[in-house]
């Protein structure tokens, strides 16, 4: 049992090697039957599904439902397929088809209007599942005064909503405690990309993302103990520096690259950072546990969070925010990658190729598929981008 | 209605003057364009053209400009300077000949274009907001998000008094003031809330006229087509909402409708079959694309199109000049809501309209350049299918980028629809059913 009662759903790892624990849970993330989402609903849990990028997941965790993230699979979308057409990023199917599969099964779903496809998926999931399918309107206008105001009561909306599948009401100090368990969580991650950042010799990037994806599938307060755990370990390993490229790999906020281009790109630098999985890492300082926590947590979103592709904000145009992140990392390149059909994601690679020759950055672009699973040719491209640098 | 109109004077009128007002709209952007006077960038979709008005800023509707360079075939040429700029073959071809008109200093197939000094996205396409970041990269153009918060899950629309509605109504309301901050900013011009009353009173006549013209052709026959006049109505709904020009337009264009309908004056001599139209128009071949379906006498009588890029005037929405700024933003809040209804969740509609337009079938036109209108549309029609006994056709082309638009496998499907529908009507009548044959 975790400390606030829930049964856990992770496989007791505590007395196992490091290396058998990132082992374990990468085979755990990479299992297309999520197999800790759904140990989680046989115990009677409640699970509310949300789609990329980001979500106010202490709202579901204060009610006692798992908060999962949903962000595709590398899985064939036979029976999704037939509720799409053509010209759309994998993700979008992927994930209707992993509920329709019936390898997860929601109480509820939640999307976001951060692109015109993500947008239709309430729609899309609502007509396919009896269960509340909704679209939580993140404010697009970040820079409104009235911004936070507003998102303040679509989050009390999305309380109502979750407090109707949780079948229990949910008080501010329940949302105080889940601020707290996710602030702890957010301090960790903030740990682990400082690893990555400051010693990349001792977590490789396919490590490091594998222990902060595992957030999405398990209830915080297991993946805080893991991480608690974990990071010392990490930090005791006996890896030496080599002579490696440091990078910053961009383009990974809503589609996900496959374990193995990320083990492939891992293979020929130092990742020491990304924006993978932003969404878990939106909120960049602790949020107050003090006054409304909604508005807190409203607050935090617009002035203390991060930045991607899928937000416009007039103080973060997404060129400089890169320009930022690579300098923050002390990186000497950059990959800059795209979903493939990702409007967004390819729209911004333009502006992102143009600031970086602007400021001489040497930078690798590509698109990717979450299904794709042959890396030889970019594998090969890479090592020649990377070996010019080198050797220059 | 005009007692004294002849034929002549009355039918048609729509067409050749929104021809003109069309023409006379690009010869003054022409002109801002050379007095290198900046222009409102604005999209269909929430274009608050009533509230630029009062400022005196040329419009510019980007979306416009784009379908035109592919209905005047040569949309390939901008796509290309566009993809050689770097931008993606995947993504909106609308912004990417943009782009092109951009990088050409503006020059389009229609004149040229003035410059964007301020851009007014809605959040009702996402890609509105990524579009005018490149404005804003470009020509450093002041970039104002007007967000608007559609419904949230599929019938789960609020209404005035409702907490909820009241939410987003205060958070558009309080974003219009903004907008007005910056327009004053940007023109020098203060703002003036009787201009405003004025510009609100046109697009009051301009909603009111457009949904009477909209109920106009549940007629049989219906009076005009929704794919290709209807086009002609939307351009002028746009380019002139909240001018007298546009009120006066759609004044007459009721006018005509109503005249025609009283006296049975149809599109077609022949009208056999009555579709609807789910989607964006295949502008690579505008016309062509409509004679597969006139040909076998399929008369497109709705869309969804005449709904979601008419910003939503399609319900009517008379703003209340008593309290103008509180009425525009429930108004927006209101219509712009709609018109993302009638893109995410058009299967609740789309029944309501086969039964209210006697359509006989339902052609989906995804398009490659645009996932907000296409992501849902398979879904809608699987979901339309499994409720409704209609015939529907699923097809997919673009509405700029000629090299996925194959006239013959679209010509092939559309016949098979046809004969489909034709089969229907046989075996209806054999079992003496009366709905599915032509009235």
């Amino acid at each position: 049992m975790t400390s606030n009662g829930h049964p856990t759903v992770l496989p007791d790892w505590t007395d196992l090697p490091l290396n058998e624990v990132l082992l374990s849970c990468q085979e755990l993330l990479e299992d297309t039957d999520f197999p800790t989402v759904n140990r989680w609903r046989e115990n009677g849990g409640k699970v509310i599904g949300h789609f990329q990028v980001y979500f106010p997941e202490e709202i579901a965790h204060a009610a006692g439902t798992l908060p999962f993230k949903i962000r595709g699979a590398p899985i064939e979308p036979t029976q999704a397929d037939s509720r799409f057409g053509s010209y759309l990023c994998s993700i979008i199917k992927t994930s209707l088809e992993l509920a329709l599969s019936q390898r997860v099964e929601l109480d509820m779903f939640v999307t976001h209007p951060i692109c015109d496809a993500a947008r239709n998926l309430a729609g899309i999931w609502g007509r396919n599942f009896p269960y509340p399918c909704q679209i939580l309107y993140l404010p697009q206008n970040a820079n409104s005064d009235h911004a936070v105001a507003y998102l303040r009561g679509e989050y009390d909306r999305l309380k109502r909503e979750v407090e109707a599948i949780a079948g229990r009401s949910i008080a501010e100090d329940d949302l105080c405690r889940s601020i707290t368990v996710f602030n702890e969580n957010r301090a960790l991650l903030r740990a682990l990309y400082a690893v990555k950042r400051d010693k990349p010799w001792l977590l490789s990037a396919d490590e490091a993302y594998v222990l902060v994806a595992l957030g999405g599938i398990v209830p915080r307060e297991e993946h805080n103990a893991l991480l608690r755990a974990l990071l010392p370990r990490i930090e005791e390993r006996e890896a030496q520096p080599r002579d490696r490229i440091r990078v910053v790999v961009e383009g990974g906020f809503c589609e996900q690259l496959p374990l193995d281009l990320v083990r492939t790109i891992a293979r020929s630098c130092y990742v020491v950072d990304d924006d993978l999985l932003i969404g878990l890492r939106w909120l960049m300082e602790d949020v107050s546990v003090n006054g409304d926590p909604l508005f807190n947590l409203a607050h935090c979103y617009i002035e203390k969070s991060s930045h991607s592709p899928v937000q416009h904000d007039l103080r973060k145009p997404k060129e400089e925010m890169l320009l930022k992140r690579i300098r923050a990392a002390d990186a000497e390149a950059a990959i800059v990658l795209a979903a493939k059909m990702c409007e967004p994601g390819l729209e911004e690679q333009v502006a992102y190729v143009r600031a970086l020759d602007k400021e001489n950055i040497p930078y690798f672009v590509s698109e990717f598929e979450e299904s794709m699973t042959s890396f030889d040719s970019l594998e090969i491209q890479l090592e020649t981008f990377l070996e010019n640098l080198l050797f220059d | 209605m005009a007692a004294v109109a002849t034929d002549t004077s009355i039918v048609g009128r729509g067409n050749q003057d929104g021809a003109r007002l069309f023409r006379e709209w690009f010869e003054e952007l022409d002109r801002a364009a050379e007095d290198d006077t900046g222009a409102a960038y604005v999209f269909v979709m929430g274009s608050l053209t009533e509230l630029l008005r009062v400022f005196d800023l040329p419009i510019v509707f980007p979306e416009i400009n784009s379908l035109q360079t592919a209905v005047r075939r040569v949309a390939h040429e901008y796509l290309s300077e566009a993809e050689d700029y770097g931008y993606s073959p995947d993504i909106c071809g609308y912004v990417k000949a943009d782009v092109a008109v951009q990088l050409r200093g503006g020059e389009h197939p229609m004149g040229r274009i003035p410059k964007p000094a301020v851009a007014i996205c809605t959040n009702a396409c996402n890609t509105y907001i990524k579009w005018a970041e490149i404005w804003e990269r470009m020509h450093a153009t002041r970039v104002f998000t007007l967000d608007i918060p559609g419904t949230r899950a599929a019938g789960g629309q609020t209404w005035p008094g409702d907490p909820d509605f009241e939410t987003d109504r205060r958070y558009v309301a309080e974003q219009l003031k903004e907008l007005i901050s910056v327009c004053e900013d940007q023109t020098g011009i203060r703002f003036d809330v009787d201009r405003l009353r004025e510009t609100m009173n046109h697009a009051n006549t301009m909603n009111r006229s457009w949904k009477r013209i909209l109920e106009l052709n549940q007629t049989r026959p219906a009076v005009f087509n929704a794919l290709t006049d209807g086009t002609i109505y939307l351009g002028v709904a746009n380019g002139f909402r909240g001018s007298e020009a546009g009120a006066s337009y759609f004044a007459d264009l009721a006018e005509e409708m109503e005249y025609k309908a009283s006296n049975g004056i149809g599109t077609l001599t022949d009208e056999q079959y009555r579709l609807l139209f789910v989607g964006v128009p295949c502008y690579p071949i505008f016309r062509r694309f409509n004679e597969l379906f006139t040909e076998w006498g399929g008369t497109f009588v709705n869309s969804t199109y005449l709904w979601f890029a008419s910003g939503g005037s399609n319900l009517g929405f008379e703003y209340d000049l008593e309290r103008p700024l509180d009425s525009l933003a429930e108004g927006v809040l209101i219509s712009v809501r709609d018109a993302m209804d009638s893109m995410f969740f058009q299967n609740l509609v789309l029944s309501q309209m086969i039964d209210d337009y006697h359509a006989d079938g339902v052609v989906f036109h995804p398009i490659k350049s645009c996932r907000t209108v296409s992501t849902g549309l398979a879904d809608n029609r699987r979901s339309l299918m499994e409720n409704r006994d209609t015939a529907s056709l699923f097809l997919e082309s673009d509405m700029m980028d000629r090299r996925v638009v194959s006239e013959a496998q679209l010509k092939n499907r559309v016949d098979a629809f046809f004969e489909g529908l034709a089969t229907r009507r046989k075996r209806a009548s054999i079992e003496g059913d009366e709905t599915l044959q032509p009235q």
